[in-house]
């Protein structure tokens, strides 16, 4: 089921064309369950597509005989249930098998590991937690909407599709910008990569840092706003390819971002940005202690305004668009279908612009925070 | 938001937090402060060559301004000097005429003087000779008046005839 939209896209061009000659020839006999049954399957993709996995897949599908093909690699699974427990991803056979590990069995359910027996049973408490449901770990038997599992989930740690995504964008940036420092040694006329480079480093240095920091206090926070400026958009941009995986639609990679603008702004602080937050200057004493809680609850909103912007444009960019080419297959007809992929088009053109959007908006509103926590009293 | 704490992956957070604080940290030794180092090097290389070079402008400026007064103040010494020389021209001119014309009158005098006492004298030499040939005429009428009366008589007028040419 697992296959880039890209692809899909270009899947879509013939299936556009496949459609527009079977809807010639059905009239429509076949769309009533057919679009049903395709709703469903869009609808599965593309919830899919924004999580995780703990396999690399490229591309599956399904062969004649109604098996699923999968092509890709697996990735190492790590978890910590008393001891470290490192095995293959391969051992869930995508989901449909239990693994074992030193005599304890772990299962996939709803993308997520959690101990089982060795049939892989998942318990349910209701939502309440009064009745208890059993399902098999494939979800084969009942599907209960609110359920959660009650089997115990270890700690994990696996080295997901989004994890590796993560390394190689880590690993892009370091060898370009290290090549780009390497370069000025010779000259100090940027060359090569550093050309195009460059301009963006000066924007975040002239544009993003400078202003909201201040001339003499900005420095120390370069480091951080262009690693998280080139971070974001190179990762966002990524996601956006083929092959890319989709890594800031987590909440946990958008959590770990904006924690880390927390922890800076909280942490070079000055007396001033305190006094502002606990003891208000300039209002009377009634406001202060009212003001003081407030102040402090605004601390932790900021960073969390950063987490939930990022995740949500990323997320809904995401479903819109692969919603818009789900239209494609569903509408099958010679209007339809290229009226969503032309609109599938232009949307991919305007997320290339959240891309580097959102990377600027975090980028801009960490330099932000940064400098009301190292701004002086200028009262 | 109960769906988000759900989705919420712990060992994808940790693994990001993880990488991306490897990743600034090594970027900011190997790339970010070359980099920057190297920017603000070129920025102050360009500001400080700014400088210089209108530094130089000015410099240049003050000279061009020197040299202009420079050339004015010689300009002004020339003027000066060419005036000076034209009325000591003048002046020479004008006392070597007053010198010529107190020669000249000198001169004029002197020749004045000299024609003066010339004629003096050739009045004294006309005198003499005339008070000789008067003595001669009269010698010579004296023995005509003893030969002939006739002859003495015409001899007298021919002779008197050859004075007036005198």
């Amino acid at each position: 089921m697992r296959y880039s939209f890209f692809s899909k896209k270009l899947v879509a061009v013939i299936f556009l064309i496949a459609g527009f000659v079977s809807a010639q020839n059905h009239e429509g006999e076949e769309v009533e369950t057919g679009a049903h049954d395709l709703k469903t399957q869009i609808k599965e993709y593309i919830d899919h597509h924004l999580l995780d996995s703990y396999d690399f897949n490229l591309y599956s599908y399904t062969t004649d005989q109604g098996e699923h093909k999968y092509i890709g690699f697996p990735l190492p699974v790590i978890l910590w249930d008393n001891g470290l427990k490192v095995f293959s991803s391969s051992q869930f056979e995508h989901g449909e098998a239990v693994a074992e590990v030193d005599g304890n069995h772990y299962a996939l359910y709803h993308n997520k590991i959690y101990k089982t027996d060795a049939e892989g049973t998942i318990n349910f408490g209701g939502h309440h937690g009064d009745e208890t449901h059993t399902e098999d770990a494939f979800g084969e038997n009942l599907v209960v909407d609110d359920a959660h599992p009650t089997n115990e989930k270890p700690l994990d740690f696996s080295i997901t599709k989004n994890v590796v995504f993560i390394m190689a964008v880590a690993l892009l940036m370091f060898l370009v910008f290290r090549s780009m420092a390497k370069r000025y040694q010779k000259s100090t006329m940027p060359r090569g990569v550093g050309r195009f480079l460059e301009p963006l480093v000066l924007f975040v240095r002239d544009e993003i840092a400078i202003p909201n920091i201040g001339e003499h206090k900005y420095k120390r926070y370069m480091s951080y706003l262009l690693t998280v400026f080139f971070f974001v958009w190179v990762i966002n941009l990524l996601g956006l390819t083929p092959l890319g995986v989709n890594v800031t639609n987590n909440i946990a990679v958008t959590f770990a971002l904006a924690m880390i603008t927390y922890l800076i702004t909280t942490f070079t602080g000055n007396k001033n940005y305190w006094k502002h937050i606990f003891w208000m200057p300039g209002v009377p004493v009634p406001m202060k202690i009212i003001l003081a809680p407030i102040e402090l609850l605004g601390t932790f909103i900021k960073p969390f305004s950063l987490m939930i912007r990022l995740y949500a444009n990323i997320t809904a960019g995401h479903v819109v668009l692969m919603s818009i080419i789900g239209l494609m297959f569903i509408f099958k007809n010679w209007i339809g279908s290229p009226l969503s992929f032309l609109l599938a088009f232009a949307l991919s053109l305007l997320e290339l612009l959240v891309a580097a959007l959102q990377a600027y908006i975090f980028t801009m509103l960490s330099a932000l925070y940064f400098g009301m926590a190292v701004e002086e009293d200028h009262h | 938001m109960e769906k988000l704490i759900e989705q919420f992956s712990f060992g994808l957070f940790f693994w990001q937090l993880l990488l991306f604080v490897a990743l600034l940290f090594l970027l900011r030794k190997y790339a970010w402060k070359p980099i920057l180092g190297a920017v603000e090097k070129r920025e102050e290389g360009i500001k400080g060559a700014l400088e210089a070079a209108e530094a130089a402008k000015k410099e240049m400026q003050n000279v061009t301004a020197d040299s202009e007064r420079l050339l004015k103040e010689a300009r002004a010494e020339r003027d000066v000097l060419l005036k000076e020389a034209r009325d000591i021209k003048a002046n020479i001119i004008a006392e070597a005429k007053e010198q010529a014309q107190v020669e000249g009158d000198k001169m004029i005098k002197q020749a004045q003087a000299t024609i003066e006492s010339e004629k003096k004298a050739a009045v004294a030499d006309i005198k003499a000779q005339v008070a000789n040939l008067s003595v001669e005429i009269a010698e010579k009428v004296i023995k005509q008046e003893l030969s002939d009366k006739g002859k003495q008589e015409k001899l007298v007028e021919d002779m008197l005839g050859d004075i007036k040419l005198n």
